[in-house]
């Protein structure tokens, strides 16, 4: 029993150590102040310009960026387009935690189920999860929107519901890989409760690649989020959504080129914040990466 | 006994130094090694793991990963040239040409997305202006010649259709395709293998050293290995080579206390066994990082004094070719 | 080998069943009747009513998933709402112009994709290494959808270098044959000798081709360079490399060959993002593809067309997938001869 509560004690701070390891990747720290960067955005939007991001003004439509005090210019009705990409980054960071938050938690349950349980519910479980992953990923969210009817909202329940599969496959993965060790026998034979086992032995160690993908789904999370407003599925108008207003800057491509560049730009910057955290979380958790 | 100073030198290393950068360090790998192997003649480099044993081999035909590797100095003579001042096209014509090399895992060591034949045959054009047919028919008489039953059909096959042995005669094969074999580098060639095969396999290399008078550098750690096939046994301990002899007297008259600690784990020798002595060598092998400049062995070693840890011993003679690098071998009981 | 894909394709059935079942009753399910919804607040109860009925949907749940079925194997996707037309001609009107960006992006990806992995796994660490793996991940953080607007701003605005949509000169009059433009542009060029149809095909595919490629692109050459650098380490290339084999046949063939057994499986699971992404991608380019053409179904509520389409473009995918699974068996002679 020793031996195994070492183990596990060994294994939580890996994780810590892996948290540690992550000052010494320069690829990481980059990811990481830009996710900063983009919350104390979100948080701090109202205080950071002193415009708002739905006013309209059409006199100073289409103003190009770096000249006047629209540092980044404006679009076609005239608002600050820096405000509105600050305002936007509360959607993005909102649309990234909520839906990841949503397929994690049923990720979590149904794949910890699977794996632990086995037999014909793990059986059955796969299969869905097959289906699922055959449908081409932004097509199934796209329907999964048009049948619920488009909105913010439902474009969030419809990126999270879509990336279950995904979530149930690495869950259940870690989960089967963990189930073989001398732990869980050891404190299966001392009367340990099947939930007990499930949420208290084996979860706790499997959160390395759950961390890791839950990572990368927030950025995918703000991209699919701002495909499905850029198809009108997701916010409307006025919102300031990143996508929406790539949308909205289509019939600009040949006039004001700024409307189109800059919400794209801070898409891109987020999700590559993301991505890049992502890659140093894997570099220091998957011990075979390490070379 | 042979008498090996009077045989023709093929290839002498001289105060190689080889080290790995790492991010942790600088791992020092291979120290201060000389050694020379004699035509015609088996030298066996035995040693643990991590002891230097295969980055030495590697320092020969230059497959040693740079960056990280470094070759700080030292020479590497091998038919009057020193191969370390080679460039790269010179040290790629070597390889394979007259320096071939097998390894310990046949089962990794050939290409699994390419048929046994084609493998073979290419390092015969790759060495001469020939088709692929000739080279194809020349594979198979290589096969015959390594004793793969069956050849004509062997060499469409894929290396997970054959079995581990037959992996190591194909692996010899693929060495001896090379124009001109001087110089078979074979490391732990048997370790993978079951004891049986591992014998045959020894024949092998051994019968095929005669016919085509080429010299083998025999990596093992395995003491009953050197004892069947070699002429002239290197030990390597942490980097530095601590004894070296001709086999006879190595086994006759052991000196240094790590030679003895790796006999004394052989099974079936008696005779190295006393009550002082354990069967198994405590401890292990230092951190190549930290590593002083004292004897290596010195936190393993029964017989260790105030002298080990400061400075590397000198060479003691003991005979006409045996040497061994120890301060305290007046503290040795006869062995036997 | 035969048994092999004879396995797999019985493996398949069970999946697209699932995929048709899900379908259907993800539509079905959905809160709102679909009559109301097609017809509009303002339609009276008859039309409703009359639309139910002839859609079937006055019928039990059960019923109405037996007739679908019946309908789907004997390939009738139903009539769109919109247009009248059947759903499976329409689907068959604008497949050839999706199949054949998705496979030009595909190329493009894979290829320059495959080039960038092997570069930078033999030059690791390097700037070469940096700069592609740099490029690669901003390549996966881009929007599809913007980085065609961008290309079309920078190359067709800017540069008047492509065009910025659409899939042909419009002044030139073709019957197509294939439906696979480039092809065609081909066989008109052998028949007539008139090139200027291939022209204006390839003209007009780059862009849309670039942008779609771009996200696969990055994909494969990360999982090239990480599987080139783990078949780099092994013992084979060791011993190619000691038996004198020259280096650059030792990494295009000894060790690509290895290197491309997850690759390949990548790749088909880049045909699922292609095929999504292409819903984007021909929005921005008026690439009369399919994606434009489901999009335009999902805005309308055009439920059997829905139907219809995600039905073809999973199946397109389940498809592609056991070819993939096929070709790796190929490269693999541990599958192959099993």
């Amino acid at each position: 029993m020793e031996n195994t509560e070492q183990n596990k004690l060994e294994k939580n701070s890996l994780l810590k150590e892996a948290l540690f390891q992550l000052k010494g990747n320069k690829p990481a720290i980059i990811g990481f102040i830009i996710i900063a960067a983009f919350i104390i955005m979100a948080i701090f939007a109202p205080y950071l310009t002193p415009f708002s991001p739905t006013d309209q003004d059409i006199s100073i439509r289409k103003t190009a960026p770096f000249v006047t005090e629209h540092l980044l210019g404006t679009d076609d009705l005239g608002r600050d387009l820096l405000t509105r990409i600050i305002f936007g980054s509360r959607i993005s960071l909102i649309i990234g935690t909520i839906s990841v938050g949503i397929s994690l938690t049923f990720g979590i349950l149904i794949g910890l189920l699977s794996g632990y349980i086995g037999g014909w519910f793990d059986n059955i479980v796969q299969r869905l999860v097959d289906i699922m992953l055959a449908f081409p990923y932004i097509l199934l969210t796209i329907v999964i929107v048009a049948l619920l009817g488009p909105s913010l909202v439902n474009a969030m329940i419809a990126i999270g519901i879509s990336q279950i599969p995904s979530y149930i496959r690495v869950v259940r993965a870690s989960v089967l890989a963990e189930k073989e060790n001398d732990y869980v026998t050891a404190e299966r034979s001392l009367g340990a409760s099947d939930r007990e086992l499930m949420f208290k032995s084996i979860l706790p160690n499997c959160i390395a690649p759950i961390f890791v993908q839950a990572t990368l789904g927030i950025g995918n999370a703000i991209l699919s989020s701002a495909a499905l407003s850029f198809l009108g599925l997701g916010a409307q108008p006025p919102t300031p959504e990143w996508g929406l207003m790539i949308a909205s800057s289509r019939e600009f491509v040949t006039s004001a080129w700024w409307i189109v560049t800059f919400p794209g730009i801070a898409v891109f910057l987020t999700v590559l914040g993301f991505n890049l955290l992502a890659d140093g979380l894997r570099d220091v958790l998957d011990p075979r990466m390490k070379s | 006994m042979k008498d090996t100073n009077t045989r023709e030198t093929l290839l002498s290393m001289e105060n190689v130094n080889v080290s790995f950068k790492t991010h942790r360090g600088t791992v020092r790998a291979v120290r201060n090694l000389n050694l020379k192997i004699n035509k015609g003649d088996t030298l066996a480099l035995v040693g643990e793991s991590g002891c230097g044993k295969s980055v030495t081999a590697h320092t020969i035909n230059q497959l040693i990963p740079m960056p990280p590797g470094v070759i700080e100095s030292g020479k590497v003579i091998f038919e009057g040239r020193d191969l370390l001042k080679l460039n790269i096209k010179e040290v790629a014509k070597l390889r394979g040409e007259k320096i071939s090399m097998i390894f310990q895992e046949p089962m990794t060591s050939l290409n699994p997305v390419f048929k046994i034949g084609d493998q073979i045959a290419e390092v015969f054009m790759t060495h001469r202006q020939i088709s692929r047919k000739e080279a194809l028919k020349r594979t198979v008489d290589l096969l015959n010649l390594v004793k793969i039953p069956a050849a004509e059909k062997r060499i469409n096959d894929y290396p997970h259709q054959l079995s581990g042995g037959m992996r190591q005669r194909a692996m010899i094969a693929m060495a001896l395709a090379s124009p001109e074999p001087g110089l078979l580098i074979a490391d732990e060639p048997t370790t993978a293998l079951d004891v049986t095969i591992q014998a045959q396999i020894l024949r092998l290399i051994s019968d095929l050293k005669k016919d085509v008078n080429m010299s083998v550098l025999l990596i093992t750690h395995d003491m009953g290995v050197v004892a069947e096939t070699a002429d002239r046994v290197v030990v390597m301990y942490a980097g530095r080579k601590v004894e070296e002899a001709d086999v006879y007297s190595l086994f006759d008259n052991p000196k240094h206390p790590y030679t003895l600690g790796l006999l004394n784990s052989l099974p079936s020798n008696e005779k190295y066994h006393n009550a002082e002595r354990l069967e198994a060598i405590k401890g292990t092998i230092p951190d190549l990082l930290t590593i002083g400049d004292g004897c290596p062995f010195e936190n393993r070693c029964p017989d260790a004094g105030p002298k080990c840890s400061g400075t590397f011993p000198e060479e003691t003679k003991i005979g006409e070719d045996h040497s061994v690098w120890c301060h305290y071998l007046e503290n040795q009981e006869p062995s036997k | 080998m035969l048994k092999y894909i004879l396995k797999r394709l019985a493996l398949l059935l069970p999946t697209l069943f699932g995929v048709i079942t899900l379908v259907f009753f993800m539509i079905a399910l959905a809160p709102g009747d679909p009559a109301r919804v097609m017809l509009g607040e303002r339609a009276t109860a008859d039309s409703v009513e009359q639309l139910r009925h002839d859609l079937g949907l006055d019928k039990p749940l059960y019923v109405q998933y037996g007739l679908y079925l019946q309908r789907v194997v004997k390939l009738d996707l139903g009539k769109s709402i919109k247009s009248g037309q059947k759903v499976s001609e329409e689907i068959w009107d604008h497949f050839p112009a999706t199949i054949e960006l998705t496979i030009w992006a595909m190329i493009f990806s894979t290829v320059v994709g495959i080039i960038i992995g092997v570069l930078s796994a033999t030059r690791k660490n390097g700037w070469i290494d940096f700069a592609s793996m740099g490029g690669a991940l901003m390549g996966v953080s881009m929007p599809v959808f913007w980085l065609a607007l961008v290309l079309i701003m920078i190359f067709s605005v800017k540069l008047d270098m492509f065009p910025t949509g659409g899939r042909m000169n419009i002044r030139y009059y073709f019957t197509p044959i294939t439906g696979l433009y480039v092809l065609d542009g081909i066989l008109i060029f052998f028949k007539s000798g008139d090139i200027k149809v291939f022209i204006s095909a390839l003209h007009h595919l780059v862009l849309p081709a670039v942008a779609l490629g771009t996200i696969p692109l990055a994909i494969i050459a990360r999982i090239t360079r990480s599987s080139m650098l783990e078949v780099l380490n092994q013992d084979y290339i060791k011993t190619a490399r000691s038996a004198g084999i020259k280096e650059s046949k030792v990494i295009y063939r000894y060790a690509l060959k290895n290197a491309l057994l997850p690759i390949i499986t990548v790749i088909g699971l880049q045909f699922g993002l292609l095929l999504s992404g292409a819903i984007l991608t021909e929005t921005v380019f008026a690439w009369p593809g399919i994606g434009k053409w489901i999009y335009h179904a999902i805005e309308a509520r055009d439920y059997p067309a829905v139907q219809g389409g995600i039905i073809v473009i999973s199946t397109t995918f389940v498809l592609i997938n056991l070819v993939v699974d096929i070709l790796y068996s190929i490269v693999n002679p541990k599958i192959r001869l099993s």
